[in-house]
């Protein structure tokens, strides 16, 4: 990836995660946490992959993404407002009374490809969308974003297998693997791991990534356009909270919003994280 | 009656399916490891290329369903009552029933006349659960000719459809030359004036027969086929109410929540007169086979008319 490219997308991140602390705080609640290990995913799918049209957000053959860890809405959201499917200012009213964003993806917002949010769901919508895909010869791509946490639920595995069963190569999952739930480190509430060799032998094409690395995760989507005959697991290693220093690796901020003062902070640390990307 | 023809509503529902694939392109078919059962083993056979078996896996089934409409597919999943409603619940709700996605499913083996699997498999609360779902139509047909024209209204009508299907034959007792099937419009298949019986299903062909039974005995018994419980058409039940003062509901599934609830919301807000349900009590069925189980459940028609009579004594 380009220096120049990189920057931008480095920028556009850090006022994905802006949006993130601004929805959160706004909406006094929500998942800062892991909205901010998949604001440099989804940046990249966003700017740098996916095929959308924020003039057409139903447009046929559009690439999907399904959020499958519904709870990081405020972060698909903002990567939604930053790309322009609606105003930031919508971010503003985040889980208020008559608000368009609701406090788990919901179909009817511009840019959302399928209500999400009870985990384990949405990976088996995205075979859905994926398999019609397939009926249909379509050019379309099918994104799905898990947690780590999430892949404890039985669901995801049923959805697993099918996926591979009927090779669906147009699906890609991703699996944020920031090792925290909201019970702790996952390794100690109930260990999902391990992850990479559980995907593969349900017969997926494994890859391995830095989620905060563009370079990373463009050599992982790049490696992924590849793969012929398999769905596509990329497991991403990730830090909860990622972009705001007393957020980093914190359990405590899965779902917690910022008071003003941690709003604060955390607006002035990403502030002068974007002045260095644009100075 | 031995010349009455019997079907089971799960023949029905196979047979619908692969009648309709070709005048409906975007018919896609989902099993769990139950094609033979459910009978969706017939499309599989018409149109292999747009069935799909998701093999045991509701939850999956449920959510790959809810994924294909948004790429304009009209899926059918397909399981038994139980995994449908029951086993998939919240995925029913909340990938399909939230969204409203055009999803349409197919529940065979309703009911305690599943026979001798028992109680894990003979599904009595699926009505109960699907009515608390917004925006969810429930169609419960009662016969081979009732279900035919379902599944075809289910794929013409757009929104989420829970359609119950039976694993027993069941008297054909509708005319396919002159049957109309209308979502959300109840039928009255017979007139009276001292008292409504309003059944839905399997339970049908046997309030009619109890509807001669009374006759025999002097009263009057007017009988509503309700096929499509939600919507209910609140408009001819209460309109039997009014004019017949007594209704009995009669239904192969638990009296909480079913076809009696729902009749008994309407009339009690509407037009309130007595109701009285008939259905499975707040029990378990057993194994056995399914026509002994009904007449111990008094899912029958002398049970329906002995009810019927008791039940006149509350007007």
């Amino acid at each position: 990836m380009d220096v120049t490219t990189k920057k931008q997308l480095q920028a556009t991140a850090c006022k994905v995660r802006m949006g993130v602390i601004e929805g959160t705080f706004c909406a006094k609640s929500g998942h800062p946490g892991g909205s901010m290990s998949i604001s440099d995913l989804l940046t990249y799918l966003y700017f740098a992959k996916m095929h959308v049209d924020p003039s057409q957000p139903d447009m046929a053959d559009r690439d999907r993404l399904v959020l499958s860890k519904g709870h990081c809405a405020p972060g698909l959201y903002s990567v939604l407002a930053q790309r322009g499917f609606f105003p930031y200012e919508e971010l503003k009213s985040l889980r208020h009374i008559g608000a368009l964003l609701q406090g788990h993806p919901c179909i009817h917002i511009p840019g959302v490809d399928m209500s999400s949010g009870s985990l384990g769901q949405g990976i088996s919508t995205a075979c859905g969308m994926a398999l019609a895909g397939k009926m249909d010869n379509a050019s379309y791509k099918v994104y799905s974003i898990l947690g780590d946490g999430e892949i404890e639920e039985g669901q995801v595995w049923e959805a697993a297998m099918f996926a591979a069963h009927y090779k669906l190569d147009n699906l890609v999952a991703i699996v944020d693997n920031n090792g925290l739930q909201i019970d702790g480190p996952i390794t100690e509430v109930c260990s999902p791991e391990p992850i990479t060799d559980k995907f593969a032998a349900f017969g997926w094409h494994v890859i391995t990534m830095d989620a905060h690395d563009f370079d990373s995760i463009e050599a992982a989507f790049d490696e992924a356009e590849t793969i012929v005959g398999k769905p596509v697991a990329i497991i991403q290693k990730s830090v909860k909270g990622k972009g705001v220093s007393f957020m980093e690796n914190q359990v405590g901020w899965h779902g917690k919003a910022p008071n003003q003062t941690e709003y604060e902070q955390a607006m002035a640390e990403l502030n002068a994280q974007l002045s260095e990307l644009e100075g | 009656m031995a010349d009455v023809i019997k079907k089971a509503t799960r023949e029905s529902y196979g047979e619908a399916l692969a009648a309709l694939a070709e005048k409906y392109p975007n018919l896609v078919v989902l099993d769990a490891d139950l094609a033979a059962a459910t009978k969706t083993g017939v499309f599989k056979k018409a149109c292999p290329e747009r069935f799909f078996d998701c093999g045991i896996a509701e939850a999956n089934m449920m959510g790959v369903a809810a994924g294909l409409t948004t790429a304009g597919k009209i899926p059918f999943a397909s399981t038994f009552a139980m995994f449908a409603a029951g086993r998939a619940f919240e995925i029913v709700r909340n990938s399909i029933g939230y969204p409203h996605l055009n999803v349409k499913i197919g529940a065979t083996h309703a009911g305690i006349s599943v026979g001798e699997d028992g109680a894990t498999h003979q599904c009595n609360e699926d009505i109960a659960l699907m009515r608390t779902i917004p925006g969810m139509t429930i169609i419960n047909p009662a016969d081979d000719v009732e279900a035919k024209a379902a599944v075809e209204a289910a794929i013409n009508f757009e929104g989420p459809v829970y359609l119950r299907f039976g694993r027993l034959a069941a008297p054909v007792f509708n005319d396919a030359e002159t049957y109309k099937f209308e979502l959300g419009k109840g039928i009255t298949l017979r007139d009276g004036k001292d008292v409504t019986i309003v059944a839905t299903g399997l339970m049908v062909s046997e309030s009619l027969e109890a509807a001669k039974l009374l006759e025999a005995e002097g009263i009057d018994a007017r009988v509503i086929n309700i096929h499509t419980i939600k919507p209910l058409d609140t408009e001819l039940i209460c309109k039997a109410a009014a004019e017949t003062g007594l209704i009995v509901t009669v239904e192969e599934h638990s009296v909480i929540g079913g076809l009696g609830s729902a009749v008994a919301d309407a009339v009690t807000e509407n037009q309130p007169v007595p109701v009285v349900k008939i259905g499975v009590n707040d029990e378990y069925g057993h194994s056995g086979p399914a026509v002994e189980l009904l007449k111990e459940f008094g899912l029958c028609a002398d049970n329906i008319a002995a009810t019927v009579k008791d039940a006149m004594a509350k007007k």
